[in-house]
């Protein structure tokens, strides 16, 4: 089906010539899965429907305390510089944004009255407007009343550069004006398609203007509010100790009815994931547990107990090869990969078609990951919207053989396939880390079967994963052939994200490497349709821009997607919960419940 | 034993700490990583925002710098503020201290009240069957490192038997003695653990030191006088045979704070040692001198304690 004909059926769905479900039966019938039909009906200005989950008790309170169970705990409750996960799950409990992102990738109403939209006039049709409208009656936990006031404070609070926020990227390019008490206008400097970034998520929490203005700037960081949260959320904040500890009580006066169903609230820190999962699943001394990267093999075991079970959610993030275009064994200007050499075999179609099919994903995800992670031939995963059809990929060591005999690289005696003088061996680096160790052997095997030796390298995490500019061994720096990690769009929309494969983003000391291509990939026709698609107001044509670019990486072999990465929990037998893989997982704590 | 020795002792303190405190500082500068680790693998944290975030904290100054920076404000007696949760040290410190001091305080007097007198026995009848069992269940405690126990333990009790929880709480619900109750059944493993880590060199360290003192002929005079058996072991030898103990468990004291750190997560007791733990991942260079600073001072304290215990015990021994 191409873009025409969807044209064509959503109209009909729009004058109401085709139902609904009749859209949706059709697009299943060409194999687009309901979720990513009802997609593209909503952000083609047909309403909504409601989210498929739904909460049962019929009224407030009741529920006791839930008890959660995060082996790192949150430092900090302001979510302006909440620096990882940990402490935006811990200031969600009592801050709230104005809509959040179910599973989806749906715009859920939080402190907004309702989502805007072209069709409601909420989105300007130049795309460099959004209007806001805020629920009316909605309290503060110290009683003050909730206005536009707060969220231009918040805009405010965020984009001056001396409060150092990590919400800043968020507020820059961008400005909050109030147009009434409870209407707000965000106005964009160019046109922008994805409009609900700003007070929108984990990064758009609103805090409270009367609490925090005297504390803004500078002084930001000797708020007292920073570690007392009074937010508008369903808990109101009884006691925290940094690293450790925090303990909520239900807020009476939230705006949602019948919600929280808890009486109160306590989240936990310390100890390893590995540990939590068993407080979960196997002796259930706790509700739920955050953020479980274990092997699969173990969770299930400790799922067996009875207990708990374990939650999967999509998230989009992607375990991803990625192939140096640039040379990291020559020193150009005191730099090695610079984007003035070129990788004098990894730059070749060849090794890169080859080394994709040395990739045995299928069994990193049998033997590894398990659920945890899919095989998957794309780097953009998620949304469902964005993912792309065209693209496949499969495991086949002969026909990898076959290619590098045509493109001339000729086994040696020490059995490593060589041209020029230019011998196939490269060296792959990863963060250290169980799964990835093995990850890494699996690619090895495969690639010494076609002639390609692999010499593993592991990088403590605290290194690789920095920004440190006297180390050679981190990640942006990618002074190696190949190396490998996870990374994912955090919101709905991936082209934010999909600026690591822009020519002009590339890596290299001039930026101290704070550039985002990373393999310092070149293609102009990428570089084009980026930048149409980062103005493209159209829903529909956006998306088939990001599928586009997404086929151009995997086409190209810029990259080689490995696994789609799934969000692990756990949560008792009774519990209900309501995560979404864009979000925190505290983003609904409100419509958590415990069935009788 | 006079007050010159102890202000010259004070004095040399004072060298180590600067030395120790310069030491520690520039391991952690030289180490890699920062506070700010975690934002740069996001895509919506410009890279500009991490640099103002590193800059706000005066990360981008030279180690000298910052050195110094931190060294007057620990004059001053401030400790200053966590980078993580941009909290005063002191009070991030004073929060945990009580319960890593209950649980270590537990856990060295149950190890003190349980090898004392198994050493004590086990002296008085070497090689019986009684010191065979106490001398191999030391060496398996003395052999055996917190995290295998630990872990031997949650798995016997809280996985099988379904007995203690392993979680430690914060917060224990209920009052009085169900309070009570459930504090102690949920500080029986940790406290086990880390008795076992302290009783068990104690046990091996009080009966070869009660083996000097009773083959002494002091005590086989005493003995001829026709003082009874008992009356020989606890007033003659015990009396000099524990000096040694006691200067032991004084150095011993610092080094349990450092064999707490892993019990501590094991458990999620939420003590020092855990707090030292989130401060590493963090990279939250304050906290982790000012406890690991802490830990030097209690090591020279505890130093100095056991030399003027000596002193005090054994007047034989002269300071200077």
């Amino acid at each position: 089906m191409n873009e025409s004909d969807l044209r064509r059926l959503i109209s009909n769905v729009k004058r109401g010539r085709l139902s609904r479900r009749g859209f949706i039966q059709r697009m299943a019938a060409v194999g687009i899965a309901a979720p990513f039909a009802n997609q593209i009906l909503s952000l083609s200005g047909v309403a909504m429907a409601a989210t498929p989950f739904t909460y049962k008790p019929t009224k407030r309170g009741g529920g006791g305390t839930l008890k959660l169970l995060w082996w790192q705990a949150p430092t900090l409750l302001n979510p302006h510089f909440a620096t990882g996960t940990k402490d935006q799950d811990g200031s969600r409990i009592f801050y709230e944004p104005l809509a959040g992102w179910d599973a989806e990738g749906n715009l859920v109403p939080q402190l907004a009255a309702e989502i805007p939209s072209l069709e409601n006039g909420g989105v300007a049709k130049d795309g460099k407007s959004v209007t806001w409208k805020l629920k009316k009656g909605v309290k503060w936990h110290d009683g003050q009343p909730f206005t536009a006031d707060d969220v231009v404070f918040n805009w405010e609070y965020a984009s001056n550069p001396a409060t150092a926020a990590v919400t800043s990227g968020s507020y820059t390019y961008n400005k909050a004006i109030k147009v009434d008490d409870y209407t707000v206008r965000v106005e964009f400097n160019r046109p922008t398609p994805f409009w609900a970034d700003p007070f929108v998520g984990a990064l758009g929490m609103l805090i409270p203007k009367h609490i925090f203005a005297p504390f803004i700037g500078a002084k930001a960081h000797a708020a007292p509010a920073n570690l007392k949260p009074v937010g508008t959320g369903p808990f109101k904040f009884k006691d925290f100790r940094p690293g450790e500890y925090v303990s909520a009580v239900i807020n009476t006066d939230y705006h949602e009815p019948n919600k929280p169903y808890f009486d109160a609230l306590e989240m936990k820190g310390g100890g390893d994931a590995t540990s939590a999962a068993r407080a979960v699943l196997e002796t259930g001394e706790y509700d739920y547990a955050w953020n479980l990267q274990v092997e699969w093999r173990i969770l299930q075991q400790f799922e067996k107990a009875g207990k708990g079970a374990i939650q999967l959610v999509s998230s989009a993030n992607v375990e991803h090869i990625q192939l140096n275009n640039t040379d990291p064994n020559k020193v150009v200007d005191g730099e090695r990969s610079s984007i003035k050499t070129k990788h004098p075999t990894l730059t070749d179609p060849a090794v890169r078609k080859a080394l994709s099919l040395l990739i045995d994903k299928k069994a990193v995800q049998d033997y590894i990951y398990g659920p945890e992670a899919v095989a998957t031939p794309n780097y953009i995963n998620a949304p469902p919207r964005d993912y792309s059809k065209n693209t496949h990929w499969e495991f086949n060591v002969a026909k990898a053989n076959e290619i590098l005999d045509k493109a001339g690289y000729k086994k040696g005696s020490d059995g490593i396939r060589a041209k020029d003088g230019h011998k196939l061996k490269y060296v792959f680096q990863t963060s250290i880390n169980g799964p990835r160790q093995k990850n890494q052997e699996i690619v090895k095997q495969a690639c010494a079967k076609a002639g390609i030796a692999i010499d593993i390298k592991a990088i403590p995490a605290t290194v690789f994963f920095s920004s440190d500019l006297g180390n050679p061994d981190t990640y942006p720096k990618f002074y190696a052939d190949l190396q490998m990690y996870t990374t994912g769009s955090n919101v709905p929309d991936p082209w934010q994200w999909m600026k690591s494969f822009v020519s002009t983003e590339a890596a290299q000391k001039s930026n101290n490497w704070e550039g985002r291509n990373i393999t310092r990939w070149n293609n102009a026709e990428y570089d084009k349709i980026y930048a149409e698609a980062g103005a493209e107001m159209d829903p529909i044509k956006h998306t088939a821009m990001l599928i586009k670019l997404n086929d151009l990486v995997v086409d190209n072999v810029a990259v080689i997607p490995e696994l789609h990465r799934q969000n692990v929990s756990a949560t008792a037998k009774n519990l209900v919960v309501h995560l979404s893989g864009w979000e925190d997982d505290m983003w609904d704590v409100a419509s958590w419940y415990r069935n009788a | 034993m006079s007050r010159a020795y102890l202000l010259r002792r004070t004095l040399i303190a004072i060298p180590s700490l600067l030395g120790i405190s310069i030491i520690i500082f520039s391991i952690l500068a030289a180490a890699p990583g920062d506070p700010f680790g975690q934002l740069v693998t996001n895509p919506n944290v410009p890279p500009a925002v991490i640099a103002k975030l590193r800059a706000s904290l005066g990360l981008n100054q030279p180690i000298w710098l910052r050195y110094i920076h931190w060294l007057v404000a620990m004059l001053h007696g401030e400790w200053g503020f966590s980078f993580a949760s941009r909290m005063d040290v002191a009070t991030l410190i004073m929060q945990r201290l009580s319960v890593t001091i209950a649980v270590l305080g537990s856990a060295e007097i149950l190890a003190i009240l349980i090898a004392v007198p198994v050493g004590i026995l086990a002296a008085v009848r070497p090689y019986s069957l009684f010191d065979q069992i106490a001398s191999t269940a030391a060496y398996i405690g003395v052999a055996m490192p917190t995290f295998f126990t630990g872990l031997l333990l949650i798995f016997l009790f809280s996985v099988r038997l379904h007995l203690l929880p392993f979680v430690f709480q914060d917060h224990v619900a209920g009052t009085g003695l169900v309070w009570l109750g459930a504090e102690i059944k949920q500080s029986i493993m940790p406290v086990a653990v880390l008795a076992l880590f302290q009783g068990a060199p104690l046990v091996r360290f009080v009966r070869s030191s009660m083996l000097d003192v009773i083959r002494l002929d002091y005590v086989t005079t005493a003995r001829a006088k026709g003082i009874g058996r008992r009356r020989v072991i606890l007033r003659h030898v015990v009396r000099n045979g524990l000096i040694p103990v006691v200067t032991l468990v004084a150095l011993q004291l610092p080094g349990v704070f450092g064999g707490a750190i892993i019990t501590e997560q094991i458990f999620r007791v939420p003590g020092m040692g855990s707090l030292l733990i989130s401060a590493l991942l963090d990279n939250d260079t304050p906290v982790i001198m000012a406890i690991t600073f802490v830990f030097a001072i209690l090591v020279i304290i505890f130093n100095l304690i056991a030399d003027l215990l000596y002193g005090w015990l054994d007047p034989r021994i002269n300071l200077r």
